[in-house]
This record gives structure tokens, sequence and C-alpha cells, in this order.
């Protein structure tokens, strides 16, 4: 059984690679979904790994209801996109700077 | 009865109010008959009421009242109340205010018939008459001030009166400015006043002046100034702009832009005079100070004796008599500094009456001519206008103290206390004084001889109309000309040698100061006095000046040329006025334009709406510029802010920095 810190090590790589996703994508923004997700689950293995190790089933609860919260924002993202790509007929990230001053 | 007699003058001062009011209020719906029957009534009985007052408190000796009306504010200990002193002095001076405002009123009936301002006119000459009533009958500072400032507001309506003309527009304006460099030498001694005693009564300020007479104020580092020299001087910078004392002059020659009457009130009985009268006024607090005694004998000496050679060169018929105006004026600043008090308001009475005579007399000749004032464009008209040529025969001899006209006993007496008067300055002062004599006839004759007498060379077309005007301009004349003739020798001996001074204890004099009293020890009466003129050196100086005058304009006109061009640099001098006005224009006009000008071009646009206004403005622009940079819209960017401030804050609180 690995030790705490290797699962700590994992999710903190897997957090680390959502982010990197995030600023460094200037394509796709499925890729954005994706590295989302990552973050998401860098957590939830942190919140499994904390929950085993200290003998506590709410981290695992925990898991559940973020993984639901996932699934809907995976939708609702998905459906976002949908629209953004009829309104625009791109998804390229670099071209999505409707906020820009 | 004190308060019956507050109560009569309090009546004397307001009727001419009320009838300013009528005229200005409900002049339209009266229409200009009645406005004027109504208005001149009102001061006809204001001038019986005076009358009446002056019998009182001169001739059965009166003691002086103080009476409030009204408390205007409390402020402690101090009480400023609106509250008049009838003594002596106050009712003569409203006698021959009210005298000579009520000709005015009745001489404007004919000079201003034909003008759209008629109405206007009216109510403005009643309402500076009470100014002037305030002024004289006020028994503190503070009400005094009111009357000054009501004087110098009106004298600047009146200036002003045809103000479409832009010369009459200006001269109203630099009036009112010069006379409020006056008026800040009088608020200045008000407060020093007020500081020292505690109150703006006058009765309790010249009881209390031996207490300050050891007071010194430091004015500047190593100056000291005795107190009581420094309100008299504050004072005395007052009178010189009321009373158009040179330096402060330059306003009243302008002055003639007004219509005549209110030329003939100005210099004769009120504004002018108000100086003087305060300096009269105000004699318990002068005595006690050489230094202001010594000022006002020499800026009255020099505005006597120059300004009357400024009038000889003058050819404008108002503005040689606004000249002699200026230079009569000095004759009284000059009694005054030489403590002759008395002295001082004699002249001032005849003075009024004659030269109101000849400020009327001379707009009698305008009118008669169509407005025209220039003496270049007159001549001959004594048989159009015997009358008016009588009156102003009669003023002009008042004027040029030839014995027995009024002048003569009032400008000789201020001689005489001057040469025997030993302020410092009184050598200076009396040798201007005598060579004013001189001076005097020779402008006034000028101008006698240049409108009535040599060749007429008033235009052709009007030849066949120049007629004597109508009676109510005549009338005012006749009424001032017998005062002008006899005044003197009623009032010299209760003025001036009574053992009971017709002014009475209103006047103040140090034994030591009294040179009225020296004077007493060779009076004679005054029929002697006027038989002995030939034996004085004035009356001589008086005859040659008439003489000289007939020489150069009327026997041998040629020679004024001559003499014109022989000493031009004289003459140019004398023309422009020593070049005040031009210094004036330069320094203080054009100062403060530049000045103004600086403020406005470094101040307003490159300070205020440079920098304040489109300063803040640009520096916005600018600050959002560069913070727009910021915001690309890229969603990758703000993630990447936030997981650096998420990198920062751990840094920040794990590390522990």
């Amino acid at each position: 059984m690995p030790s705490l810190i290797e699962f700590l090590t994992l999710a903190a790589i897997l957090f680390g690679l959502g982010i990197a996703g995030i600023i460094l994508n200037r394509k796709n923004i499925i890729v954005l979904l994706m590295s989302l997700e990552l973050i998401l689950l860098s957590i939830n293995t942190n919140f499994v790994a904390f929950s085993y190790f200290l003998n506590n089933v709410i981290g695992q609860v925990f898991v559940f209801f973020v993984l639901t919260v996932a699934a809907a924002e995976a939708a609702i993202g998905l459906a976002i996109l949908v629209v953004i790509y009829r309104k625009r007929h791109t998804i390229e990230v670099q071209a999505l700077d409707a906020l820009k001053g | 009865m004190d308060q019956i007699l507050l109560y009569i003058a309090l009546a004397t001062a307001l009727l001419p109010l009320a009838g300013s009011l009528i005229a200005g209020l409900l002049g339209k719906k009266l229409g200009h008959t009645l406005t004027h029957r109504i208005v001149v009534s009102l001061v006809g009985i204001a001038f019986l009421l005076s009358c009446y007052l002056f019998k009182v408190m001169v001739s059965d000796g009166h003691a002086a009242i103080d009476g409030v009306f009204y408390t205007w504010a409390t402020a402690g200990v101090a009480h400023f109340d609106v509250a008049f002193l009838l003594d002596r002095l106050s009712a003569s001076m409203i006698l021959s205010v009210l005298f000579v405002s009520l000709m005015v009123h009745i001489y404007t009936i004919g000079y201003m018939a034909d003008d759209p301002g008629y109405l206007r006119f009216f109510s403005y000459v009643s309402l500076f008459t009470f100014s002037m009533l305030i002024l004289v009958l006020a028994d503190n500072f503070l009400l005094l001030f009111f009357g000054w400032e009501g004087v110098g507001l009106v004298s600047y309506l009146l200036i002003g009166f045809w103000f479409e003309r832009e010369s009459a527009a200006f001269s109203s304006l630099k009036a009112f400015l010069v006379n409020r460099i006056g008026d800040i030498g009088f608020i200045l001694a008000t407060a020093a006043v007020f500081l020292y005693f505690n109150t703006l009564n006058y009765h309790t300020v010249f009881q209390q002046v031996h207490m300050i007479t050891s007071h010194t104020v430091h004015i500047l580092p190593g100056v000291d100034v005795s107190a009581i020299t420094l309100i008299c001087v504050l004072l005395f910078i007052g009178a010189m702009g009321k009373s158009a004392q040179v330096p402060l002059h330059v306003w009243l020659p302008d002055s003639m832009e007004g219509p005549t009457p209110i030329s003939a009130l100005i210099h004769a009985a009120t504004m002018v005079t108000a100086g003087i009268y305060m300096v009269a006024r105000m004699s318990p607090l002068f005595e006690f100070s050489t230094t202001a005694l010594s000022m006002m004998l020499v800026l009255g000496a020099t505005t006597a004796f120059f300004m009357g050679l400024v009038a000889i060169t003058q050819n404008d018929i108002k503005r040689v008599i606004a000249y002699s105006t200026l230079s009569q004026l000095g004759y009284m600043a000059v009694a005054l500094g030489a403590s002759a008090y008395d002295a001082a308001i004699f002249h001032l009475m005849t003075h009024a009456f004659f030269k109101a005579l000849l400020f009327l007399a001379a707009g009698s000749v305008i009118i008669a001519l169509h407005h025209e004032q220039d003496m270049r464009k007159m001549g001959g008209l004594v048989s159009y206008l015997p009358v008016t040529y009588l009156t102003f025969m009669v003023g002009s001899l008042a004027l040029c103290a030839i014995p027995p006209f009024s002048g003569f006993y009032s400008k000789d007496t201020i001689i005489d206390a001057v040469r025997l008067s030993t302020t410092p300055g009184a050598g200076y002062a009396y040798y201007c004084v005598l060579l004013g004599a001189f001076v005097t006839p020779l402008y006034m004759f000028r101008a006698l001889f240049m409108t009535f007498h040599t060749n007429e060379r008033t235009d052709f077309s009007l030849r066949d109309h120049i007629q004597e005007s109508p009676w109510v301009v005549l009338v005012p004349l006749v009424l001032l000309a017998i005062p002008s003739l006899f005044a003197g020798q009623w009032l010299i001996s209760p003025f001036i040698y009574a053992n009971q001074k017709l002014l009475g204890d209103a006047i103040f004099v140090l034994p030591n100061h009294n040179v009225l009293n020296q004077l007493a020890a060779h009076y004679e009466g005054a029929k002697l006095m006027a038989l002995d003129a030939g034996r004085t050196l004035v009356f001589w100086l008086s005859i040659s000046g008439i003489f000289t005058a007939w020489l150069f304009t009327a026997k041998y006109p040629n020679w004024s040329v001559l003499f014109k061009e022989r000493f031009h640099w004289l003459y140019r001098m004398l023309v422009n006025k020593y070049g005040f006005d031009e210094f004036n224009q330069t320094v203080f006009v054009h100062g403060t334009q530049d000045a103004g000008h600086l403020c406005y071009e470094v101040g307003d646009v490159k300070l205020i709406d440079g920098v304040c206004v489109n300063g803040s403005g640009r520096f916005i622009r600018w600050f959002a510029q560069a913070a727009r940079l910021l915001q690309s819209g890229y969603i990758y960017h703000y993630a990447f802010a936030m997981v650096l401030g998420v990198a920062l804050m751990l840094v920040w609180y794990v590390g522990g920095f």
C-alpha cells in the first residue's frame, strides 16, 4: 500500500496538469473542460486518500457529491460549448475574448 | 424738548428719502409735474425744518443732543446704534446741504426737462441728499460710514447717469474705485478706534482720547507710530478720497461727465465736503496728532496750488470749475491742518454757495448753447444771458476772494491762520495758498472772459436762438447769489471771532494750536476787514490775477498763444495734469489688468484648467489605458492570474513572511 505522501503527490501532479492545461491551452475549449475535470479528480484523490488514512468515511461521501457536481458541470459546459459553436463557428479559446475591455 | 428736536432731525433726514422713493417707484404713475412738485416740496420742508434746527441749536444755543433711535446690533459691550448727534456743527451743515440741495432740485426741473431719465434723476438727487444728511447727523463712526458709502454709491450712479456714453461709465467707475481707496482708510480707522476705545460713539471716544495718547502701534519692523496718529492718518486718507486731495483727486474732474445739477451738488454741499466735515468733527482726535495735521497742511496746500494751475489750461467750462473745487478743497484741508477748523467749515459753507452758483450758472450757459461746454466755442454771451452773467460774476468774485464777497472772508481767514500756524509744513502751505490766491482769479476770470466777453465764437446756426434760461433755472441762481454776496459778512463774526463761536464746543482746539484766537486780536469787524483788504498782499494778488486774465484772454489773446509756445513744457505738463491719470492708468489700471491676465494665464488656464480639470481627466484616461492592457479577455490569462495569486498567498501564509 502506497503511503499518504505518494497519494498527495499524485494528486498534486494531476492538479498541476489541470492548471497547466487551462493556462497553456490556446486552441480547444473541450481541453479546458477536460482540465477542469482533471483538477476535480485530483481533489477527489486527496479526499479519498485522507479518508482512508484518517479512517473517516465522510471524505468518501464528499467525493460522490463532487463527482455529481462535476458531471452536471460537464453537461452544462458542453451545452454552452455547443451554443458558442453555433454562434461563433469556432471553439478556439484564442478567439473568445469578448471580455476584453 | 430734546426728543422733539431729535425727531425733527430724523424727519429732516427721511423726507428726502421719501422723495427719492416716490420719484423712483411711483414717478411713472404720478407724471413728471406732480413728481417734481412732491419731491421739491419734501426737500423744501426738510430745508425749513433744518432752518428751525439751526435757529434752536445755533441762535438759541441749545446744548448738543445725542439720541438713539434704534439699536442696530449689540455685541458684548459694543452697541451699534442708529443715533443722531444734533449740535451746532451738524445743524449748520444740514442747513447748507439742504439749501444747496433745494436749489439744485428746483434747477433740475429746468435743466433736465427734456431728459428721458428725468424721474430717475430726481430719485438719485434726493437719495444723495438723504445719504449726506445721515453722514452729517450720525453720532457714531458706523452710521457716518453708512452715509459715507451711500454718498459714494449715489455719486457713482449720478456721474454715470448718462451711462450709454462710454466716458460717463468710465468716469463713474473711476470715481467709485478711487473712493474705495479712501474708504479702506476710513474703515481701518474705524476698526482702530473700536480696538482702542471699545465703542464707536463720538462722545465717548473724544472723552477718552487722553487715555491713548501714549499708546504706540508697531507697524513695520523698526517703525512705531502713536495710535492716535495712525487713526488720524487713516481717517484723513478717507477724507482724501471723498474730499479729493492729491493723490486721490483724480476722480473729481472726471465727475463732470454727470449732468450739471449733480456737479453742483457734489462739488458744493455734499460728497466733497464730507471729508472736510468728518475731519472737523474729529477735531478732538486730530488735535493730538501733529503728524496728521502736517500731512493735511502739505497735501492740502499741494492740492490748492497745483490743481489751480491745471485749471488755467482747461477749455471745458465745467472742468475749470471742477479744478477750482479741487483747489478750494485744498484750502479747506490746509485750514484743518492749521487747526483752524472753524475757518474750514466757514469756507466750506461760503464755498457751497458760490460753487453751486458757479456750476448752475455754467449749466445755464450750457443749456443756452444746446449742451456745448467748450469755452473756445463760446464768447460774447453777455448780451444774450444777462442774468446768468451777473450771477456768474458774483460767483467768480466770491471765489476769487474779492471783498466784500463771501469768499474773501473765509479765504482770507484761512490764509492768515496758516501764516500764524506753527505746525510743521505751515511755511510751505502758506506760500502755496498765497500763490493760489493769484492763480484762482487767473483761471476763473479766464473762463469768465472766454465765455461772456471776447468775440463771438458760437456756431452761426445757434446765434439766432440763444436765449436766457427759464425762471426755474434763474431763481436758484439768484437765490444762491445772495448768500455768495453776503454770507461772509454775516457769518465771519459769529463763525470765527465771537466769544461763543458759531460751532461752539463741537470743535476742539488745543490752546497752543489756536491760531484763530491770535487772529482775533487784530479783528475789528467785518466792514473794516473788507476796507483793510487793500493793505493785504492777498488782495493785490487777486486783483493782479484778474488783470492778468483780462490781459491774456480779452485784451491780447495772442499773448497766451505765445506763452504756450514759449513755455511748451509747462503747458504740456498742465494739460496732462502732471500725469496722474497716465500714471494711474499705467501702474494701477494696466498693472491690475496685467496681474489679472497673469492670474488668468497661469492660475486659471494652466493650473485650474490644465492641471486640475483637464489634468485629472487626462490622468484617468492614461491610467485606464494602462489598466485595460491587463484585461485581455482570455480566460487563461485570468486563470493564470488567479493561480499566481493563490501561489503568492500560499507562500505568504505557509512561508510565514
